[in-house]
Order: C-alpha cells, then sequence, then structure tokens
C-alpha cells in the first residue's frame, strides 16, 4: 500500500465573492521510498494540496469540502487535533519554499534545531547540539558549531534554506513535502538542495512529495509527476512518460513553451494563450478547452464535448489523462507540423 | 545592417559602483562593496546582450548604472558616442529617453492607483512630448504594439493577469522611443506558459522596432533563447563574455561551467545529478586575494590566488575569459557535472 493517498480532495476558500474551490477532486498516491512531483502554475492548487496533507490548511477561511487523506492508514482530515502534532514533524515534514519566515528570528539555529530533536526523539541538550551540529555538516554548511550559535539573518537565503531541510531531516520523516523549496535560490544553490535531498532519500527510504512549477526540477528529481491545472489533476504518469509522451494538450503546452537547447535562437516560442478560468465558476466542460490549441482542431461535435462534458481523470492505469481525446504521437506531429 | 562596422550603441569602460561601508562613532567610510568592480562591455545596435550571474553578482546594480539610475564611481559610458556617466541637465534628460528599463516584477513595478493609460503617458508628461491628444494617441497605439487592446486604457493593473501587466511595463518602456532597452529579469516573476508570450513579444518589438537589449536573467536557458552575446558576472566582474553559441559550446570560465552544469535537464532520462559547485559567493566587502572564484574553483592551482586575472580572449577575439587557465577550461569536453574530469593541483 502507499505511504500517502489522497482521494478525491476537495478544498475551498470561502471568499467575498463566494467559495473558491482551489482543490477540486485530487487523488494522488506516493509510494514509500519514492518522489512524486506536483507540477502546475500558480493557483491551480498545488501548494493547498500539500498543506493539506499536514491539515495546516487556515480554517476559515479555509473549508474541507470532502474526499480523504490517509497517511499509513491514519485519516489525517477525521484524526483529533491533539494527534496531528504527532504526525506533523515527527512522520511527515514540510520545507517551505520561503526560509526567512518559517525560521524563529529571535532564536539561534541550535536551539530551533535542539527542539526538534526534543520534541521527537527526547534527547538531552548536548546530545542533540551533536546531532544538529553532524546534520548541517552533512548537508554542506561549513564550520557548523559556529552556526548553531548564528541566528537566522546571520545566514544567506541557501543556508537558511539548507537549515530548514536540515530540520525536516533530523527527525527523519518517512514523508518530506517539499513546496517549491527551491525557487527562490540560485542554480547552483538549486543543485546543492536537490542534490541533498536526493542522497537522504537515499539513505533513509523517505518518501518525497515535491511541488514546483519548475519542468527541469521534475525530470531531475521525480519518479513520477502529477500535473495539475485549475484545482485538478488533469495527467498523472511516470516522469519518462509524461515528459516524452504528454498526453494532455496542457501538459504538452507547457513542456513546448520551454527554451532548451537545440531550439533555433531567437525563434517564437510555443505559448499557451489564455489565462487560468476562475475557479468561482469553473466552466462546466474541460477547464483547458478555452486555451486548448488540441481542441480547436477538432470537429464541431467533438469539440463541443469538450465544452459540454467534465473531463475526469481515471483512477486507474499507468499514465492516465482527463481529456476526452488525448494526445498521441500522431496528433502532436499533425499540430507541430 | 552589419554590426560589425558601425560604432557599438553602448560601450561601458572600466564602470565601478562601489558603496561606502560606513560604521565607528563618526560613521566614517571603512570600507566598501564594491557592487560593480571594472566592467567594461559593449552593446550594439538591434543586438541583445544577456547578462547572467547569480543574486548578488551586480548585474542589476550594473544594468542601473548603465542607465544612469546610479552614477559611476568610476569609468565612462558612453550612449552613441555621448558620455552618459557625467552627463547633466538637458543633456542628460535627452539620453534618457534613449535608455528604458523593463522590471522584474509587473506587480509591484506599476503604481495600482493608476490607470493603464496613466501608466504608459507618464514618461511622455514627464518629457514635455506632444499635446495631450497627441499622448493619447501614442497610448493607443503603445497598447496595440505589446498586444492589449486600446480599450483597456482606462483599466487599472490589478484587473490584468502578470504577463498582461509585463506588457504595460514593456509598453511604458517604449513610450520614449528608446533604442535600447534594459530588461532585468523580465519573466522570472511569470507563469511557465505566459513566459513565452512576453519573450516572444520582446523578440517582435527587437525586429519591428530595431530595439537593442540587455537581458539580465539568472536563467541560462532563456538567455540562450533571447540573447547575441552573453557576460557572466561573479562579484562584481565579467568572468566570461562570448556570443552566445560559443559560452554554451566552450565556457572557458570554471564559473560558466559550474552554471551550465547547474542547469536542471529537461530531459529525465539524462539527469545532472552531480554538485557543480560548494560552498558560498564570499561577501562583496571582503572578497578574497587573487581571482575572486578560486575558494570554490575546481581548476585551482597555486596562481590563482595571487593576482586577479584579466580578462583576456580565448582562441578567437570575441570570446574572453578571466581564468589563467581559460585555455584548458574551454578544451575540456563539457561533462555533464562542469567539473573537470581529474582535479589538478588541488591546494588547500
Amino acid at each position: 500500500m502507499s505511504l500517502l493517498e489522497i482521494d478525491e480532495l476537495e478544498v475551498g476558500f470561502d471568499t467575498e465573492a463566494g467559495l473558491v474551490r482551489a482543490v477540486d477532486g485530487v487523488s494522488l498516491s506516493v509510494e514509500r521510498g519514492r518522489t512524486l512531483g506536483l507540477v502546475g502554475e500558480s493557483g491551480c492548487g498545488k501548494s493547498v494540496t500539500a498543506a493539506s496533507v499536514l491539515r495546516l490548511v487556515p480554517v476559515p477561511p479555509g473549508r474541507y469540502l470532502g474526499g480523504a487523506i490517509r497517511f499509513d492508514s491514519a485519516d489525517i482530515l477525521t484524526m483529533p487535533r491533539d494527534e496531528l502534532p504527532e504526525i506533523r514533524g515527527r512522520d511527515i515534514a514540510m520545507v517551505f519554499q520561503d526560509p526567512m519566515t518559517a525560521l524563529n528570528p529571535v532564536f539561534t539555529i541550535g536551539r530551533q534545531l535542539r527542539e526538534v530533536l526534543a520534541l521527537r526523539f527526547g534527547l538531552a541538550h548536548g546530545a542533540a547540539r551533536e546531532r544538529s551540529a553532524a546534520m548541517l555538516g552533512a548537508i554542506g554548511i561549513p564550520d557548523p558549531m559556529t552556526r548553531l550559535d548564528q541566528y537566522p539573518h546571520e545566514l544567506s537565503g541557501g543556508m537558511k534554506q539548507r537549515v530548514m531541510i536540515a530540520m525536516a531531516l533530523l527527525c527523519r520523516p518517512r514523508l518530506l513535502i517539499a513546496d517549491e523549496p527551491t525557487t527562490a535560490l540560485d542554480v547552483t544553490v538549486q543543485a546543492q538542495i536537490l542534490h541533498l535531498i536526493r542522497e537522504l532519500q537515499r539513505e533513509s527510504e523517505t518518501s518525497v512529495l515535491f511541488i514546483t512549477h519548475d519542468m527541469g526540477v521534475i525530470a531531475e528529481m521525480c519518479d513520477t509527476v502529477a500535473v495539475m491545472y485549475a484545482g485538478r489533476v488533469v495527467e498523472r504518469g511516470s516522469v519518462v512518460d509524461v515528459f516524452e509522451r504528454p498526453r494532455h494538450p496542457y501538459t504538452h503546452g507547457l513542456l513546448a513553451s520551454l527554451p532548451r537547447p537545440g531550439r533555433a535562437r531567437k525563434s517564437a516560442l510555443a505559448t499557451i494563450e489564455g489565462t487560468v478560468p476562475s475557479l468561482l465558476a469553473p466552466p462546466r466542460g474541460c477547464r483547458f478547452a478555452a486555451r486548448c490549441t488540441h481542441h480547436r482542431q477538432l470537429d464541431p461535435g467533438s469539440a463541443q464535448r469538450c465544452l459540454d462534458v467534465d473531463p475526469r481523470l481515471p483512477p486507474d492505469g499507468d499514465h492516465p489523462v482527463a481529456c476526452h481525446f488525448p494526445l498521441t504521437a500522431s496528433t502532436i506531429d499533425r499540430e507541430t507540423a | 545592417m552589419n554590426a560589425g562596422i558601425a560604432a557599438p550603441l553602448l560601450v561601458a569602460d572600466d564602470v565601478c559602483k562601489h558603496y561606502p561601508v560606513r560604521g565607528g562613532v563618526w560613521g566614517r567610510s571603512i570600507g566598501a562593496i564594491r557592487a560593480v568592480d571594472g566592467v567594461s562591455l559593449a552593446v550594439e545596435s538591434q543586438r541583445t546582450l544577456g547578462l547572467v550571474g547569480e543574486s548578488g553578482c551586480g548585474k542589476s546594480t550594473l544594468g542601473r548604472t548603465l542607465m544612469r539610475l546610479e552614477t559611476p564611481t568610476h569609468g565612462t559610458v558612453t550612449f552613441d558616442g555621448r558620455d552618459l556617466a557625467r552627463a547633466h541637465g538637458d543633456e542628460l534628460q535627452r539620453l534618457r529617453r534613449e535608455i528604458q528599463m523593463v522590471f522584474q516584477d509587473p506587480y509591484s513595478s506599476l503604481n495600482p492607483r493608476m490607470t493603464v493609460g496613466e501608466i504608459v503617458r507618464e514618461p511622455l508628461v514627464v518629457h514635455r512630448i506632444g499635446s495631450r491628444a497627441e499622448q493619447q494617441e501614442r497610448v493607443r497605439a503603445l497598447l496595440e504594439t505589446v498586444g492589449l487592446d486600446a480599450t483597456t486604457i482606462d483599466r487599472y493593473p490589478s484587473e490584468f493577469s502578470g504577463g498582461q501587466r509585463q506588457r504595460i511595463g514593456v509598453a511604458r518602456a517604449l513610450a520614449l522611443g528608446p533604442r535600447l532597452v534594459i530588461a532585468d529579469e523580465p519573466v522570472s516573476a511569470l507563469d511557465v506558459s505566459v513566459r513565452g508570450q512576453v519573450l516572444n513579444l520582446m523578440l517582435r518589438l527587437q525586429r519591428e522596432l530595431g530595439l537593442a537589449f540587455i537581458f539580465i536573467s539568472h536563467d541560462l536557458s532563456v538567455v540562450e533563447h533571447m540573447c547575441d552575446t552573453v557576460a557572466v558576472m561573479y562579484l562584481g566582474r565579467i568572468v566570461e563574455e562570448a556570443p552566445v553559441e560559443r559560452l554554451f559550446a566552450r565556457p572557458a570560465h570554471p564559473y560558466t561551467r559550474a552554471l551550465l552544469a547547474a542547469i536542471p535537464s529537461l530531459d529525465p532520462r539524462r539527469r545532472t545529478g552531480a554538485v557543480p559547485l560548494e560552498g558560498e559567493v564570499p561577501s562583496p566587502i571582503d572578497v578574497p586575494r587573487g581571482c575572486p572564484f578560486a575558494p570554490r574553483c575546481a581548476w585551482v592551482i597555486a596562481a590563482c590566488r595571487e593576482s586577479v586575472p584579466a580578462l583576456e580572449a580565448v582562441e578567437t577575439s570575441t570570446h574572453r575569459a578571466a581564468c589563467i587557465r581559460r585555455v584548458e577550461v574551454a578544451a575540456e569536453p563539457l561533462s555533464v557535472s562542469g567539473a573537470p574530469r581529474r582535479v589538478t593541483g588541488a591546494s588547500s
């Protein structure tokens, strides 16, 4: 059985304009020791999905509207509130995009790391300090003993992000949720952090849920990938299948829009015209239809079906797609010709 | 149009921008942050120069200094033969029309209390160009040039998506008819699917209006697509400069190699995997002696710590690198990790 299973999750936010269904029927699973990438653009619901796994969505204005999240068979959404701290940090740790706000500015790095170890393993001061220093060393922070006595503002952004990761990994979590952990960082620091996550995963069989908008990071890190659009998963599969044979026109559009070596310089890049629909009143049929180039090439009857019938992601299969007319190798060739 | 014969549009010669660090009881200057430290470069008319490097390398400060938003501490900037670094009064006003800027964040760089029309018209008002009616007409034409409907003229920035806002920023930059546009990370804040739209717009404007661009970015794959030449910055200096194809094929500075190796591969079957670079960028207040990159460099030898290497030619005059081992480095085939296959002469 999978370590984490998200089943038809629905999360909404009450706003003045009405209920926004940020996550609208998302199903995913993360296998033991594997990495699932969750990719999509701002507002697609990927971060809300991730936060829901730790029940971190603020209620109100947020509301869990339906579905279930099972972690090692415990039901997160119905669990009594006082049992959550048991899971948070110990079984599931999370690394956020912005390390500046996730560390407490008034305590030293050492104290914050010690606190985690005291709570998790009941370690005494000296032992906790030693273990913290060893972890900082392991993630490539020079002179860890000195760093322990420093405050967050004394460290660079990349350094703080590494401290956050150290904190998450000290707990030896069974699941690490990384929400855009490298987005604010430079490419060389990003490479260091990705390497670190991979190393620790290899050593301790940690499962990882990796949230990003960066297709390169997905290709680099993940075993499987789920592509989200407007609160839904539109395609899911092994990273090789999704990158080499995208079946959803949105996935294909995202991959085609990236500049990459070998593409003619200064030539027009493929784009996805239009904007994401409002989640206050999403379209009845396919949420991507209005922007879909593939849709425009269908015969009128088929095109109407996209507008009328909501394509849902089939629950099973190796490479399911939420599209009435998924792309095949020949349709892609025809359209790019 | 032969760029090889015409004089470059903009030439920077040994430009420095230092910020004093004050300390002590009297707030005396006790040192300097060398944000830009001896940069020389040239931008050809109708071409794009990419300026790449990591946070804090000085690329944004350089961009701001080149358009005189900052006054250089040392060095000269000439635009079309006129001295920009020391221009003042009317002369500076006239030069400022020729160079405009597009900023990174389309959310904070547009005044939320002004309508789109007011935002795009403002440069015309400041420079007193045309009557009010002529300005309105120009604004409409500009909005259409950047692919926005002229009927949006009375709407506010909050009514637009990120990509549309960046188009507004581009329209504002074009209002005075500049010949050079400095774009500081113009697509970094945008979603992947709209990045392409803004980049395509810039490419079209270059073709149609004959604009030159300085494209500041940390994203090397975007730079590779957009630029003709690339300058790589590290700690306030240019460490390598070359035509784009050459820089990506035969990087001659170990830092450039590390940057290239750090780009995640888009092919899941060919992951880069390795860590290209250890350590951190040193503080620009306390730059190490010798080559500033030496403490992190896999190619370092004892001589690197003795003096700062100058930017010198690598095989051809258009390719220059500030590394004493540049010829060896360029000859090394690009491995996935970017580090040399064998680490030679690694010292303490």
